[in-house]
């Protein structure tokens, strides 16, 4: 036994597991990602919302981050590339009453998937959209994405990224969101507290999780592996909450600014729905019952 | 069970083939509609965002038909009957989350009013050159179901069948219309609720601990489940065991892909939908669907007053193939006359299927109006010569 060695009861439980389908662990992720770590911190914020695990569901769309569905223990839909926002969007239109989390990385919801999330944004729905950036496309080996900076090498950028890149806050507070918010995977608690923020609510809400992929950015990159990254996000990472998003775009090794930006109240796509048509058709509106027990 | 009446506007209408097709979408018990707007297409959905508000339901126009094609899936894994209608372009845009459907096993519908391609080819002008699309458009093995309307009333009628072998065979169907039926107004009479059967949800009885997503009863279809009722399920477009976990092995691929085909099985075994007529006697036999079938309908009448026994098969549901029933159909006759609004795509099905046993003869049209009877009738008297 080492000096540091913790005394573990045996019958000790691990908090997060009613929140993850154990029978699917391991995991696919890599050693120093940081997926799992807001996996971790998303299940915390199951238990500290108290929300009914029945009536939540996860959709998320294709990447590295787009495996996480698979590992919550919820209905979970694990869907095309790009279109987890779409998904979402039916889903929620036809039983409103489950809290829909969409989950996916920054290639999925702003290349591939960019218009659907812009849309969902502009329509206020109620979809809860949680973008772990990892700044490349990881699952396909280390692709230039949307949301990689100025000057980092990749695969398809092997001298350099010169495509100015989306700065991903701004972007949502532009389109719409009632809720922004951006963390980097060394920021748990704050995570955690955000993401319970979310499942509270109304609204498009949004959070961008800065999180390492040492396999492929870092490394290519000489950042060095995963804890080099959180010692990384530490040093530059600047909490500004309401911080103008304008001034939150990210670079290869500058200032993160980290916090939440936006916190406002819109109406949503069903009160706006419900409030032009009870103006408009009055007493003949029927409310919609999409869902059917016997259909 | 019978339809629900909130969607069943009971009585005798004067209705294009687009609008009856919204008015079988309601009948079906769909309360859920995703579109985008495309030409020859957009009144199906433009009557359904016009009717929904006051049956009970939700009709959202999507930024995209990616968007569309895959929104109506959500909604049915929230409980919804759903479906998504377009054309040409919008239809190859569609094509991944058809694929997306059969691999989920998600019922639904797609509606394409087919026009001239490729591309943006004739917006407002007919054709059936989707054909083949609607089968093989997305990659992979999979099986579909797809049906061909000839008329307004069986825009109507179809398109309730249509959502019922969805549910039936938890399969995506298609409804391949096209222009001139989409936009031709005739007689639709649409029946009282209780004269309308209706296939309800398979939904599943087991708890769920018991309850495994991809578990196939014997009919090879798995029951169905939505989310909120704490089976807390996972659906994935990747290949998948019984439980719905992705697993990448040689064995998973063999089964679930060999599954998703042989669950359609009855339909190449005696299931099909088909109009047969003067067949009894006939040395030639002309094999249409859809708009075609029509105009052949009008080259078969003109051979037959010429004394030239000719027979009519008109395909319905044009996938899978009906090869059952034009193997046979080879055999009794000494040609088929295959005409269609395309140069030449279920043609090949029917030589397919006539193994040689009767001479086949195409009778393509690149699209833009119908046939000419006369060229139809040329074809025939050339079959019997």
């Amino acid at each position: 036994m080492s000096d540091c060695a913790i005394d573990i009861p045996l019958d000790a439980v691990n908090p997060v597991e009613p929140y993850l389908r154990s029978e699917r662990i391991p995991h696919i992720w890599c050693p120093g990602c940081g997926i799992g770590t807001t996996v971790n911190c998303f299940a915390r914020a199951l238990e500290n919302s108290k929300a009914n695990l029945q009536k939540v569901a996860i959709v998320s769309g294709i990447g590295c981050t787009g495996r996480v569905a698979g590992y919550a223990d919820l209905d979970s839909f694990h869907t095309t590339h790009g279109r987890a926002i779409p998904f979402a969007t039916g889903l929620k239109l036809a039983n409103p009453e489950l809290q829909v989390v969409v989950y996916s990385g920054d290639g999925d919801l702003f290349a591939i998937g960019g218009n659907h999330f812009i849309h969902a944004a502009r329509r206020n729905m109620d979809l809860k959209v949680i973008c772990v950036n990892n700044l490349t496309y990881a699952m396909t080996g280390g692709q230039t994405g949307p949301a990689t900076p100025d000057h980092v090498v990749s695969t398809t950028s092997p001298y350099g990224v010169f495509e100015p890149a989306f700065n991903l806050v701004q972007l949502a507070e532009a389109a719409g969101a009632a809720y922004v918010a951006r963390w980097t995977t060394f920021h748990v608690k704050q995570l955690s507290r955000s993401m319970e923020e979310i499942m509270k609510k109304k609204g498009f809400c949004f959070i961008e999780i800065i999180s390492p992929c040492p396999t492929l950015y870092q490394r290519r990159n000489k950042m060095g592996d995963g804890l080099d990254t959180m010692k990384f996000y530490k040093e530059v990472s600047k909490i500004r909450h309401g911080a103008p998003t304008s001034e939150c775009g990210l670079t290869k090794s500058g200032e993160i600014v980290v916090g939440k930006f936006v916190d406002r109240d819109r109406p949503g796509y069903f009160e706006m729905l419900t409030a032009q048509m009870n103006e408009t058709l009055g007493d003949r509106y029927a409310l919609p019952e999409v869902s059917c027990g016997e259909c | 069970m019978h339809a629900d009446p909130r969607g069943v506007l009971t009585g005798v209408h004067f209705l294009d083939g687009d609008h009856a097709c919204c008015e079988g979408t309601l009948a079906a018990g769909a309360r859920f509609a995703a579109g985008y707007p495309i030409t020859p297409s957009t009144e199906v959905v433009e009557r359904f965002a016009w009717r929904i508000p006051t049956v009970g339901g939700i009709f959202i126009q999507m930024e995209d038909e990616l968007a569309a094609s895959i929104a109506l899936q959500g909604a049915v894994w929230g409980g919804a009957k759903a479906f998504t209608v377009t054309s040409g372009p919008g239809f190859s845009l569609m094509m991944e989350h058809i694929g997306y459907a059969a691999i989920t096993e998600t019922p639904c519908v797609f509606v394409n009013v087919q026009r001239g391609g490729p591309s943006t080819g004739l917006p407002t002008l007919p054709a059936q050159a989707d054909m083949m699309q609607a089968k093989w458009g997305s990659h992979g093995d999979y099986s579909l179901i797809a049906l061909c309307p000839n008329s307004p009333q069986e825009c109507f009628d179809l398109t309730i069948t249509g959502f019922n072998l969805a549910e039936e065979f938890r399969v995506p169907v298609m409804m391949m219309m096209d222009e001139c039926v989409g936009h031709m107004t005739e007689k639709v009479v649409i029946p009282e609720p209780d004269r309308i059967e209706i296939t309800p949800r398979r939904f599943t009885k087991k708890s769920p601990a018991e309850f495994h997503l991809f578990e196939p009863r014997e009919d090879l279809v798995p029951d169905m489940v939505k989310a909120g009722e704490g089976y807390r399920f996972h659906v994935t477009g990747l290949t998948h065991d019984e439980r719905g976990y992705p697993s990448m092995t040689v064995e998973t691929q063999d089964k679930l892909i060999r599954r998703l085909q042989d669950k359609l099985k009855p339909f190449t075994n005696g299931r099909a939908l088909f109009e047969a007529e003067n067949l009894e006697d006939a040395e030639v036999a002309v094999v249409s669907y859809g708009i075609t079938s029509r105009v052949a309908q009008r080259a078969i009448d003109l051979a037959r007053a010429q004394g030239v026994r000719a027979g009519k098969f008109r395909i319905i549901s044009a996938w899978p193939f009906p090869e059952q029933h034009i193997c046979e159909l080879a055999k009794q006759v000494k040609a088929i006359v295959v005409p269609e609004l395309n140069l030449g795509q279920m043609v090949r099905e029917v030589e397919r299927s006539a193994a040689g046993a009767a001479k086949v003869i195409s009778v393509p049209h690149a699209g833009g109006t119908v046939h000419n009877p006369e060229v139809i009738l040329k074809a025939i008297l050339e079959a019997v010569r």
